[in-house]
């Protein structure tokens, strides 16, 4: 009677690369190791502070002017949330119009191309012209810099709808109206909750432009005061809480696309990169 | 009623200034009311070209359509359409898929909020009939093609049209699905007796489903013959191995082959 061995199947080991919480403090684990590198780097070298401060001199100016910096960012907050507010508002309708028209889209497509085309700072001096000093020009910024990633995305979206479908739609005898809200600007969501994304951290950029080239308040003017009083780690400080502020915003973003259109990512979880 | 679908010399040509591709020339067909039909012919024959010229999506460049007494000059608001992809909306369940063109035609549109428990009754049933009972709140891609197309099916004759216009939507199936869809297709049209216009190119499915097949000519397409199925009601699928139905798949097909040879 032979003995038959049978060999133990290999165990597979979940590898720790696959491991979920190891995956979830990955962000957290590779800013803080930026920050230590950059520690090192400035303590060995010793850079003076009014070029590269460290970043423990970094959160002391954050933590000693925390009332300014408070103020502040919740003014570039607010205009940047205006300003975005405004870009989804006619970003939307802009790109309903243009995806669903090929007249509009013919039309008015170049000129926004042209106009997206112009370096926004160029606009803000004329903006400050118009309106002074204040939050007006950085809201326009904010608006003007995100709501063309906005429009272009909707205008895929529904532009991009199978023939077959408009073809089931119109011999329902359905109007232009009908399929543009029952096909169209469901299947422009994805892009349009992806273009927010995009969107709010330019909208961000843009705040912070109007804010450094003429305003007597928020981050972009913190960060301008700061620097031409050579406190250089308070500017970093502002540059790193623009930096949270964006991170959170996309965050907020991408929490909103996950749970609004599931549906494109296929319930895989893929889409919430977050 | 006698030519509920009644096509006389179309002719069609892509492009707007005429120099387009000649797609159908001097094509005529007569469907009789309740009477299934299957177009069939060489590919790139202008089958699906057909079928957007009769349900109005596009205008013949010569030539028009009557259906249901009526000259068509727009698209029509009562027919029911299938394709090869069965284009499902990915946000909706396939039951609020197969319902999509209740909020469309009237005078469902106006009535599907107040009675929507009936609308839905009304879905069930039909995807039960073809065999996706149990499915109703799953998303289409959670299903097989197969089952995909069904619901689209399904979602062609929920609004019980008068015209249901098929362009192969059994044609990306495998074998055994697609007969068992052809058996499905085959008791809803007993049951409710719409018009039927079917283009395919696979000629057993032409003899298994229609009463009259149209062979078209390939492109410029014009209907070469005309062939009546004498086979009674409702039809067994060993029915498509006898020699009768066998003798008139090789006719259609030698009318096919010749009309591949002179394009």
């Amino acid at each position: 009677m032979s003995e038959i061995v049978v060999p133990a199947a290999p165990r597979r080991r979940r590898k720790f690369s696959r491991n979920k919480n190891f995956r979830r403090a990955l962000p957290w684990l590779v800013v803080a190791a930026i920050f230590i590198i950059w520690q090192f780097f400035v303590d060995a070298f010793q850079i003076e502070p009014f070029v590269l401060p460290s970043p423990t001199a970094i959160f002391a100016a954050g933590w000693q002017w925390q009332g300014p910096i408070l103020v502040n960012a919740w003014q570039t907050f607010m205009t940047t949330a205006v300003g975005f507010f405004f870009a989804i508002v006619f970003g939307l309708a802009v790109g309903v119009a243009i995806g669903s028209s090929s007249l509009i889209y013919d039309g008015f497509y170049p000129a926004l191309v042209g106009f997206n085309t112009i370096p926004k700072v160029a606009v803000v001096p004329i903006l400050i012209i118009w309106f002074g000093v204040g939050s007006v020009p950085a809201i326009i910024t904010a608006f003007l810099l995100s709501f063309f990633p906005i429009l272009v995305n909707v205008a895929t979206g529904i532009a991009t709808v199978e023939p077959e479908l408009q073809d089931v739609l119109r011999a329902l005898g359905a109007s232009k109206w009908q399929t543009i809200r029952k096909v169209g600007l469901p299947r422009a969501m994805p892009y349009f909750f992806a273009s927010l994304k995009v969107a709010i951290t330019v909208a961000f950029v843009g705040s912070i432009i109007a804010e450094t080239v003429g305003s007597n308040s928020g981050i972009g003017n913190l960060m301008l005061v700061a620097s031409s009083r050579f406190e250089v780690p308070l500017a970093f400080a502002g540059l790193l809480v623009t930096g949270a502020m964006g991170i959170a915003m996309y965050a907020v973003a991408s929490f909103i696309e996950v749970r609004m259109t599931g549906w494109a990512t296929r319930g895989s979880g893929m889409g919430g990169n977050t | 009623m006698k030519n509920f679908v009644d096509m006389y010399d179309v002719s069609l040509r892509y492009g707007e200034d005429g120099d387009g591709t000649l797609a159908l020339e001097n094509a005529t067909m007569r469907v009789d009311s309740g009477e299934f039909v299957a177009v069939v012919g060489p590919s790139g024959c202008g089958k699906s070209t057909l079928m957007k010229v009769v349900t109005g999506l596009w205008a013949p460049t010569k030539g028009g359509i009557i259906v249901d007494g009526k000259e068509v000059d727009r698209p029509l608001s009562i027919a029911g359409m299938a394709f090869q992809n069965p284009t499902m909306l990915p946000w909706r369940t396939t039951l609020d898929n197969v319902m999509l063109p209740l909020e469309i035609v009237q005078p469902h549109a106006s009535k599907i909020r107040r009675e929507r428990k009936m609308y839905e009754a009304k879905a069930r049933d039909l995807l039960a009939l073809v065999g996706l009972k149990g499915f109703e709140d799953k998303f289409p891609w959670q299903l097989s093609g197969g089952m995909q197309q069904r619901a689209s099916i399904c979602r062609a004759l929920i609004h019980d049209p008068a015209l249901l216009m098929l362009d192969e939507p059994f044609g990306a199936l495998d074998m055994f699905t697609r007969e068992e869809l052809w058996l499905a297709m085959q008791d809803i049209w007993l049951a409710r007796r719409p018009t039927v216009v079917l283009v395919t190119h696979d000629l057993r499915e032409a003899v298994f489903l229609a009463d009259r097949i149209f062979v078209m000519s390939a492109r410029p397409g014009r209907m070469i013959a005309e062939r009546k199925v004498e086979l009674p009601r409702p039809r067994a699928l060993s029915m498509t191995y006898e020699p009768y139905t066998v003798g008139l798949v090789l006719d259609l097909r030698d009318h096919i082959s010749a009309a591949r040879e002179v394009a």
